[in-house]
């Protein structure tokens, strides 16, 4: 077999065990976060510092009875969380994961694909993400359910195009859409998020909206809607759509460190004398601490902010966001334009 | 005129441009719950670890035996009666020829039931017997899975010939001086009360 392939195929499997590994370990994370912050212990009981509570967690989720609505259109109703879960894993293919490899003179780029419109691609399955909660908000046929929904589309929808518009200003500086392109950049140049830090900022809070994380969890407001979109959902079913909301977790966190912060690349990598393999191996572990730190801030805003009424959440969107993003791009380009004479 | 000095103005300025902004607020309150990553909990993680009690605390009931080994209890039934939550229940019946050792008066309790869910633990029941037979222990009830198991028989509260219930922690100086005329003390509230709801009627 081709040796490309073979490390093609290899890579996508430890990237998908990761991400789930990582998504497991999340909820474990999140749980235990949400405890000390709330000056609680959290899961103690499950192996030392509870960590078997993602196993005995996953163990409880299946051992659940299944139920399915007699009204529900039971195709779609089965397809909503696999179709979540999908697009929630197909993000992970055009993240670069460190430097290369290098075996027998060959390197190989930890990357699964670096196809040149990284970006866009990213952009577009998240769009298609909104699918899955849309199909299982109107299969359940049940009104909390639809009312989830409908928040969770129209919000996805509204913070997808000030997601989009901040993305313009930072596509606009680095002149390519290559996810891998832009990281090599960041290790020549200072990272993004010096030169964009206002697009940083809407990138985040809409990170926040798309993976309908507090303070924007209304489609899920277990106190209004009952669960929202998955309020007919049991067993594993309702375990995908919850494990698929730690995996968007994690690859925002991804996408955000390889954006802004620099992706695998860390200050003065090069006058460590390191060469080849070793760097690329601390390079991926400087990525990994990075999205560590923001899946810490994911939780931590989840534990500190209350959740916002829809009108806020659509005011926020539409009138504040997005002007904002729109200004961001203006300046951008002022400032290149200035720069660029200058130097 | 205030009452007190707590009452506070209504604010009904709109919020200035900062404000507006949310973000410092927000960034407060991230400040708030990042302090509590780094405070100690309160949680006392319970079968591993026992939170103290006093030594004088009152928990579960035990009826105790004699030097003899023979039950205190003669089922006069004060304790039923000081009971203020009506936990206690009992029958009595007449001890037979060749039972002294089980039994250390005439009378005695056949059935001496205490409900564990209707007991207050306020120890009454250990201040009105005569006989030095109830007393309360530093022992805590355990839970179970269903309320008839929590109906304390005679097998439950009567303690061990072979490893007795120290009861001497309650003992303290003010109890022994409340004991020191016990008998006198109940007898003379008990007539009391009689003669109080003659003098009524």
């Amino acid at each position: 077999m081709d040796p490309i392939l073979l490390y093609k195929i290899i890579l996508c499997v430890v990237v998908f065990a990761v991400s789930l590994g990582i998504a497991a370990y999340m909820t474990w994370g999140e749980r235990k976060l949400a405890a000390i912050l709330q000056d609680r212990v959290g899961p103690n009981r499950a192996g030392p510092f509870g960590l078997l509570q993602p196993i005995a967690d996953g163990i409880k989720m299946f051992m659940k009875e299944e139920m399915i609505p007699g009204a529900s259109n039971r195709f779609l109703f089965i397809l909503a969380p696999c179709f979540f879960m999908l697009t929630a894993c197909m993000t992970g293919v055009v993240i670069p994961w460190g430097g290369g490899i290098t075996i027998d003179g060959v390197t190989y780029p930890m990357q699964i694909t670096d196809i040149n419109i990284g970006l866009l691609y990213l952009l577009g399955v998240v769009s298609i993400g909104v699918y899955g909660i849309m199909i299982g908000g109107w299969a359940s046929n049940n009104k909390y359910s639809l009312m989830g929904a409908l928040r969770a589309s129209s919000q996805m929808i509204s913070y997808e195009v000030a997601m989009g518009l901040a993305l313009i200003a930072l596509v606009m500086m680095t002149g390519t859409l290559s996810l891998g392109e832009i990281a090599r950049q960041q290790d020549e140049g200072l990272a993004y998020v010096v030169y964009q830090p206002l697009g940083f900022l809407i990138f985040i809070i809409c990170a926040f909206a798309e993976t309908n994380r507090a303070p924007f969890d209304l489609p899920e407001s277990e106190s209004e809607l009952v669960g929202g979109y998955h309020t007919e959902y049991s067993s594993m079913k309702l375990g995908f759509f919850l494990f698929a909301e730690y995996i968007n977790m994690f690859i925002s966190s991804a996408v955000m460190a390889t954006l802004y912060f620099g992706g695998y690349n860390f200050p003065f990598q090069h006058e460590l004398g390191l060469e080849g393999n070793t760097l690329s191996i601390i390079q991926t572990v400087v990525l990994f601490a990075k999205i560590l730190i923001f899946i810490f801030i994911f939780m931590w805003v989840r534990w500190t902010l209350p959740r916002f009424r829809y009108d806020q959440l659509m005011n926020l969107g539409w009138k504040v966001l997005l002007p904002l993003a729109l200004a961001n791009i203006f300046f951008t380009g002022i400032g290149m334009y200035l720069f660029g004479k200058l130097g | 005129m205030a009452l007190t000095n707590r009452a506070q103005k209504v604010q009904t300025a709109s919020l200035s441009w900062s404000e507006k902004l949310y973000l410092p607020a927000i960034l407060k309150g991230m400040v708030i719950t990042f302090t509590h990553l780094f405070k100690r909990t309160p949680t006392i993680k319970y079968p591993e670890q026992k939170r103290e009690i006093a030594p004088v605390y009152r928990g579960q009931h035990v009826l105790k035996r004699d030097e003899a080994g023979a039950e205190r209890c003669t089922a006069c039934g004060l304790c039923a009666v000081a009971c203020p939550a009506e936990a206690i229940t009992m029958e009595s019946a007449e001890r037979k020829k060749g039972e002294e050792g089980l039994y250390r008066e005439e009378k005695y309790a056949k059935i001496y039931e205490i409900n564990m869910l209707r007991c207050i633990f306020c120890g009454l029941c250990e201040e009105a017997c005569p006989k030095e037979a109830i007393f309360l222990t530093d022992r805590i009830v355990p839970t179970t899975f269903n309320r008839g198991e929590f109906i304390y028989g005679k097998d439950k509260l009567v303690e061990s010939k072979d490893e007795p219930v120290d009861v001497t922690k309650r003992q303290t100086p003010e109890v022994l001086d409340f004991k020191k005329d016990k008998k006198h003390y109940h007898n003379r509230t008990f007539l009391d009360k009689i003669t109080r709801k003659k003098a009524a009627h």
